[in-house]
C-alpha cells in the first residue's frame, strides 16, 4: 500500500459572476514509502491545491486522501503530527530570529522546552544557518528564509515531507544548495512529495514524476520514462536559406525518431532523437555534403514545455484553458483583435 | 533517526502552552518593531496633551473641568484603536503564509488567535499606563475608590480585548492588511467621535445624539467616567437604560462580543489559507 494515497480529488471554486473553476478535477496520486514523487505542472495546474488538501489546509469538494493509512479529511489532527510542510512562500516570522522561529515550531509540535531548543540548534548546524541564528529573519535573503522554513518543516523528523515549489524564485546557487539538502533528506528515507514547474528539478530529485494539468494527472513515470515518451533529446537546426527547408526535413526524418517540426518560415527545424549526439553528427555530415549553409545547430534536453506540448497539445507556460478570463486578458484580446 | 515525538501532556496543558508560545511571538514583535512601541506610547501622550490644552479652554463642562471629563474619552478611543492591530496582523500573517504553517502544526486551533489578542491586550495595558501618567501630570485626578478605579481599568481592557477578536475575525475575512487599516479608521472614527467621549452627548444635534446614546463606546466612556469619579455633578442622564446603567451595559457588551466572535474567529481560522 502506498504511503500517500489520493483518489478522485476534486476542488471546485465558484467565483462571483463566473463559471466554476476546477482547481482539481479527479486527481489520483500514489506515493510509495521512502520515495520522492514530484508533481510537475505549470502555474494553475493544481499542484498547490493538491498539497493543501494533503496537508489539511483545504477540504476538497470530492475525493479521498490517506497518509500512512490515516484518513486526511476525517482525522486532520492525526495527520498534522506526522507531516512537515514547506510552502511556496517562506512562512517564517520576520521579526523572530532563525533560532526563535525553529524553537517556536518545536514548542508548537509539543516537543517540550528543552528538546525544542536542542532540535533548533541541531537544525541551525545542519542547514548552515549560524548567521541567522540570533538575528531577526527580516534582514536575510530569500534563500536563507527558505532554508529556515524547510528546517521548520523538519523539526519533528516527519514521516512525510511536502515541498511546494521549494526553489521557485531562488537564484541558481541557492537552488543547487536546496537540491543538496533535499537529496540528503531523501537518503535518510523520508517520504517526499514535491511540486515543481521545472522538469530538471523533478529529474534531479524525484524517483517518480506525476505530470499534472487542469487538475488531473496526465502522465506518470520515472524521469527516463517521461523523456522517452517524448522521444529523448532534441536536435535543432537553423538554416541560412529557407529554400533548403524541404531537403533538411528529409535528412532530419532519416536521423531522428519523430516527424520534424519547422518554425520561422522553414528556417528553424527540430526533430527528436534517442541518441542525439549521433543524430547530430550524422545530420551535420549529410547537410555538409549537400553544401547546405547553417546559421546554428545543436541539441537540447526536453523541457517541461516539450512534455506538455506532447501530452496536452498546449504549451506549459500559456494560460490553462479553463482559467477564468480576467478583465486584463479580455482587454488584451480586444486589442489584439483591433490590431489585426 | 529517533521516532517522531509529539510530546506528552494533557490537551489543557497543550492549550496553555500553545497560547503562551504564540503570545510570546507577538511580544517579541513589539520589542523588535519600534514603530509599534512608539505609536502606542507617543500617540496617547499626544492625544492627552492635544485635548486637554487645545480644547480645555473653549469647552466648558458645568461643575467640572474639561480635563477631567475628557480623559475617559481618550482612554476609550485609544484602546479601541489599539485592538485594530489584531485585524491587520491576522491579515498580514495570512498573506505571508504563516497561518498556513501554523495550521499544519498539531496545535490548538485557537492558539494563534489567543496569542494575537493577548498581544493587543499587552499593548493596550501599556498605552493605558502611559495615558494615566500623562493625565496625572496635566491635572487629571481619580476621584473614586481604588476598587472603582481598578474596575474602570478592567472594563477598558476587557472591552478592547473583546474588540480584538472582532478585528481578528474581520482581518481574516478581508485578508488585506491595507484595507483593514482603512476600514477600521472609517468605522472607528465615527464610532469614537459620535459619542460622549469628547463632548457631552446632550450637546449634539438630535440624530447624532440618538446615535451617541446607543453607541457602545458611549456606554464604555460613561462607565469609565463614573468609575474614575469624573462624571460632572448634575449632568443630564440620557433617557435610556444603557446610559443609566453603563457599567452593566458594557459588561453585557463584552460578553456578547466574546460569545459571538470567539467561536466565529476560531472557525474562520480553521478554514482560511493563503491565496
Amino acid at each position: 500500500m502506498a504511503f500517500i494515497e489520493a483518489a478522485g480529488l476534486t476542488k471546485t471554486y465558484t467565483p462571483k459572476g463566473a463559471s466554476p473553476v476546477h482547481a482539481l478535477d479527479g486527481l489520483d496520486l500514489e506515493v510509495p514509502q521512502s520515495t520522492v514523487t514530484a508533481l510537475l505542472g505549470p502555474n494553475g495546474a493544481g499542484k498547490t491545491t493538491t498539497v493543501k488538501v494533503l496537508t489539511t489546509l483545504t477540504q476538497p469538494t470530492a475525493g479521498s486522501a490517506r497518509i500512512d493509512g490515516i484518513d486526511v479529511l476525517a482525522h486532520p489532527e492525526r495527520i498534522r503530527p506526522i507531516i512537515g510542510v514547506s510552502g511556496q512562500y517562506a512562512a517564517v516570522d520576520e521579526n523572530l530570529t532563525g533560532f526563535e522561529n525553529l524553537d517556536m515550531v518545536g514548542r508548537l509540535y509539543h516537543l517540550g522546552a528543552a528538546q525544542s531548543r536542542v532540535r533548533a540548534q541541531e537544525l541551525i548546524t545542519l542547514f548552515d544557518l549560524e548567521e541567522a541564528k540570533n538575528r531577526p529573519v527580516k534582514g536575510f535573503s530569500g534563500g536563507m528564509r527558505r532554508r529556515i522554513d524547510l528546517a521548520g518543516a523538519l523539526v519533528t523528523r516527519p514521516k512525510v515531507l511536502f515541498l511546494d515549489e521549494p526553489t521557485t524564485g531562488l537564484d541558481p546557487r541557492s537552488r543547487l544548495g536546496m537540491w543538496d539538502i533535499i537529496t540528503g533528506l531523501v537518503s535518510q528515507g523520508t517520504t517526499v512529495l514535491l511540486t515543481t514547474q521545472y522538469l530538471e528539478e523533478a529529474d534531479q530529485l524525484a524517483d517518480s514524476i506525476s505530470v499534472i494539468d487542469d487538475g488531473r494527472v496526465i502522465a506518470e513515470g520515472t524521469s527516463d520514462e517521461l523523456k522517452a515518451s517524448i522521444g529523448g533529446q532534441r536536435v535543432e537546426i537553423t538554416l541560412v536559406d529557407p529554400g533548403d527547408s524541404a531537403t533538411t526535413v528529409e535528412v532530419l526524418r532519416r536521423f531522428g525518431n519523430s516527424e520534424p517540426t519547422t518554425a520561422a518560415e522553414g528556417r528553424e527545424l527540430t526533430v527528436n532523437a534517442s541518441d542525439a549526439p549521433a543524430a547530430l553528427q550524422g545530420i551535420l555530415a549529410e547537410l555538409g555534403s549537400r553544401s547546405i549553409r547553417l546559421f546554428d545547430a545543436g541539441m537540447r534536453r526536453p523541457t517541461l514545455d516539450d512534455v506538455f506540448l506532447r501530452l496536452t497539445g498546449h504549451s506549459a507556460t500559456a494560460e490553462t484553458s479553463d482559467a477564468v478570463p480576467t478583465k486584463k486578458m479580455k482587454r488584451a484580446a480586444k486589442k489584439e483583435k483591433s490590431r489585426s | 533517526m529517533t521516532t517522531t515525538n509529539t510530546g506528552s501532556g494533557s490537551a489543557l496543558s497543550h492549550w496553555f502552552s500553545d497560547g503562551w508560545i504564540t503570545t510570546r511571538r507577538n511580544l517579541i514583535k513589539i520589542k523588535r518593531v519600534p514603530d509599534i512601541l512608539v505609536f502606542t506610547t507617543l500617540q496617547p501622550i499626544m492625544f492627552v496633551l492635544l485635548f486637554t490644552y487645545v480644547y480645555a479652554g473653549v469647552i466648558n463642562i458645568p461643575g467640572s473641568s474639561y480635563k477631567e471629563f475628557i480623559m475617559a474619552g481618550i482612554f476609550a478611543q485609544t484602546i479601541v484603536f489599539g485592538s485594530t492591530y489584531s485585524g491587520s496582523a491576522m491579515a498580514q500573517d495570512l498573506k505571508d503564509g504563516i497561518i498556513d504553517r501554523f495550521r499544519t502544526l498539531p496545535m490548538s486551533p485557537s492558539a494563534v488567535l489567543i496569542g494575537r489578542t493577548n498581544g493587543d491586550l499587552f499593548i493596550n495595558a501599556l498605552s493605558l499606563v502611559v495615558m494615566m501618567v500623562t493625565g496625572f501630570i496635566v491635572g487629571w485626578r481619580i476621584r473614586s475608590s481604588l476598587l472603582e478605579a481598578l474596575g474602570a481599568i478592567a472594563l477598558l481592557l476587557l472591552f478592547a480585548y473583546a474588540f480584538s477578536w472582532v478585528m481578528a475575525f474581520i482581518g481574516m475575512s478581508v485578508r488585506s492588511p491595507e484595507v483593514i487599516n482603512n476600514v477600521s479608521f472609517l468605522i472607528l472614527f465615527p464610532l469614537t467621535f459620535i459619542s460622549n467621549a469628547f463632548v457631552p452627548s446632550n450637546t449634539l444635534p438630535t440624530p447624532l445624539r440618538v446615535f451617541a446614546e446607543f453607541n457602545p463606546v458611549s456606554a464604555l466612556v460613561s462607565a469609565v467616567r463614573n468609575l474614575f469619579g469624573n462624571t460632572p455633578p448634575n449632568s443630564p442622564i440620557a433617557d435610556n437604560w444603557a446610559q443609566q446603567n453603563p457599567e452593566i451595559t458594557v459588561l453585557i457588551g463584552i460578553v456578547l462580543l466574546l460569545v459571538v466572535f470567539v467561536p466565529l474567529a476560531i472557525r474562520k481560522f480553521a478554514s482560511v489559507s493563503s491565496r
